[in-house]
């Protein structure tokens, strides 16, 4: 294959984001205020709204959601840059991850030098039946859906495979779980900023109160382990396996490479960027992996001229905790069938070698499916710049990878960022 | 001649006759489920629609609790789940199918090689009964 090389490069100025939750007196649009008014305080020599000449917006299904198609033009007037163009990119899950590389190509191309790319969803309007049935439609309707194929019952067909073909115990997911819940607990914006033992202590608590029997768990394992505390969406994947349904938005302002100085003294470069798609689940030649991610990851290592060893920290699409597994060896950061007992080990965790989703991840943070891509950058941002808090990474993190898949792998987009100065 | 097409609702209209069709590709000798005119494998449109034998294995699974609309509509719920599964076809192609006669109760009992052959289940009632593809293991 010829090396394709972009005719100029993009940097990232600032991003933002609104809390990521359930909230019933919020629309998309209130969410996505919300993010754009967060991102004016990470652009630290401030812009003028004026010189973003499009909007590129990663949504699922709003038609769906909230009964509202068309969304873009409508967010855009929202924050007052009507008229620029304004599009609307749907690819399921990957629909954020994926304006975000469609937004950089656009500036690659020379046609726009300021760039906004969001990512908004807002789902918790509907019963979680008809939102099942709604996430449902970017599986194959035609010959998934009707077999009674869940999104959770996707993951856990492909946890199946990979437990059978690696010898991998179910306990390992449970660790994926813990360990986001730990990270979320740490993020002012997550959905769930509690750990798996604090649920599990108030869960216990509740039960005292009510005068029930309280459970005798130990730990985290055990409460795990126990369909009392965890109970079956789709086996082998349990609640706490599951990331939410979640309503939020995330926004990234996307420059040419010559003007970030005139927005921040730090901006963070795209060094590479893939995607790469796929057909079902069924014609996939392994279901212990998703071959899209390691596409889209090889693409982007490529044009990064760089080896996932130098990836400092990663955010990866951890929809369910089978995926955050396989992630991290479709990836490259441990070989297929080691990434059960990286993660067991604790590699995956913030003082791990490989810090993979520190912002709590899908999982804990929360999971707007449009938004969810943009939101990875956004904690790629805040760790590179070291200003993650309690949860920021040590030793000063130069590149950081986002990870971003659509259904069942049809879809997977990685960008890569780098801090320069 | 084959009394179905490649379009892709005839899978269905050929389950209900109770029969399992594909395509296989005369120039590179691939098949495929469900039928596609263009080969995935060689791209030529020299496929023909042809019946499977139905037997298979199931190389991944899940036991669903949490169903959507039209399998709770169906009566699978927490209490009564359902197991569907990716089936190999001895022909070689996948497909997604629910799967019959395994231990709903006991996941970790069903075994990843369960040698299985095709049947159909039909769901809903009345003109909105429709058939869909099922296997159970041999």
């Amino acid at each position: 294959m010829t090396e394709k090389k972009w005719s100029r490069n993009v940097a990232l100025v600032g991003t933002g984001m609104s809390k990521f939750g359930a909230f019933s007196d919020k629309t998309s649009r209130d969410l996505f205020v919300e993010a754009f008014c967060d991102l004016k305080n990470y652009v630290d020599k401030g812009f003028d709204p004026k010189r973003i000449e499009a909007l590129y917006l990663g949504n699922f299904s709003s038609d769906q959601f909230e009964k509202q198609a068309h969304l873009a033009p409508i967010l855009a007037s929202w924050i007052g840059i009507s008229p620029v163009p304004t599009m609307r990119i749907e690819d399921a899950c990957a629909s954020g991850g994926v304006a975000l590389r469609q937004a950089a190509l656009a500036i690659a191309s020379g046609e726009y030098d300021v760039v906004l790319v969001g990512g908004v969803e807002k789902m918790t309007d509907l019963h979680i039946a008809q939102v099942t049935e709604a996430l449902g439609t970017a599986a194959d309707s035609q010959f998934e859906i009707p077999a009674g194929f869940t999104f959770p019952g996707f993951y856990a067909a492909m946890a199946t495979a990979y437990m059978a073909k690696y010898d991998a115990p179910k306990e390992a997911f449970y660790h994926v779980s813990i360990k986001n819940h730990k990270n979320g607990a740490l993020n002012d914006n997550a959905q769930y900023q509690l750990t798996i033992r604090q649920i599990m202590e108030s869960k216990k608590e509740r039960a005292a109160i009510k005068g029930r029997p309280v459970p005798e768990w130990e730990d985290e394992m055990e409460f795990l382990s126990d369909p009392k505390g965890n109970p079956n969406i789709a086996w082998p994947m349990a609640l706490f396996d599951c990331s939410p349904v979640s309503d939020g938005a995330a926004v990234a302002l996307l420059v040419a490479e010559d003007l970030a100085q005139e927005f921040t003294d730090k901006p963070l470069y795209l060094i590479g960027s893939g995607q790469a798609s796929d057909g079902a689940l069924p014609d996939r030649e392994t279901l212990a992996s998703i071959p899209a991610a390691k596409l889209a990851g090889a693409q982007a290592y490529r044009m990064a001229g760089i080896n996932p060893e130098d990836i400092d920290l990663a955010e990866v699409h951890d929809c369910f905790t089978i995926a955050e597994i396989m992630a991290s060896e479709d990836l490259g950061f441990f070989p297929h069938g080691e990434g059960w007992k990286a993660a067991m080990q604790g590699k995956t965790a913030r003082n791990g070698d490989r810090p993979i989703n520190t912002s709590g991840g899908l999982k804990a943070k929360g999971h707007p499916v449009g938004a969810s891509g943009v939101g990875q950058v956004v904690e790629i941002w805040k760790q590179l710049h070291g200003i993650a808090g309690e949860r920021q990474i040590e030793g000063e993190p130069r590149i950081g990878l986002t990870h971003n898949v659509g259904g069942s792998g049809q879809t997977c987009v990685v960008n890569i960022f780098e801090r320069r100065d | 001649m084959s009394d179905y097409t490649m379009n892709s609702k005839d899978f269905y209209k050929a389950l209900a006759d109770q029969k399992l069709i594909g395509s296989h590709c005369k120039f590179c000798d691939a098949y495929a489920i469900p039928q596609k005119s263009i080969c995935p494998k060689c791209h030529q449109q020299e496929s023909e629609i042809i019946e499977f034998s139905g037997d298979g294995k199931l190389v991944a699974y899940t036991v669903i609790s949490v169903p959507p609309v039209m399998m709770a509509e169906a009566g699978y719920d927490a209490k009564n789940p359902y197991c569907v599964g990716i089936v190999e076809l001895v022909e070689g192609p996948r497909i997604s199918a629910q799967i019959l006669d395994v231990d709903m109760h006991h996941p970790e009992n069903i075994k990843i090689g369960t040698q299985l052959r095709m049947t159909t289940i039909t769901r809903g009632e009345d003109e909105k009964k429709v058939t869909y593809l099922a296997f159970r293991p041999i």
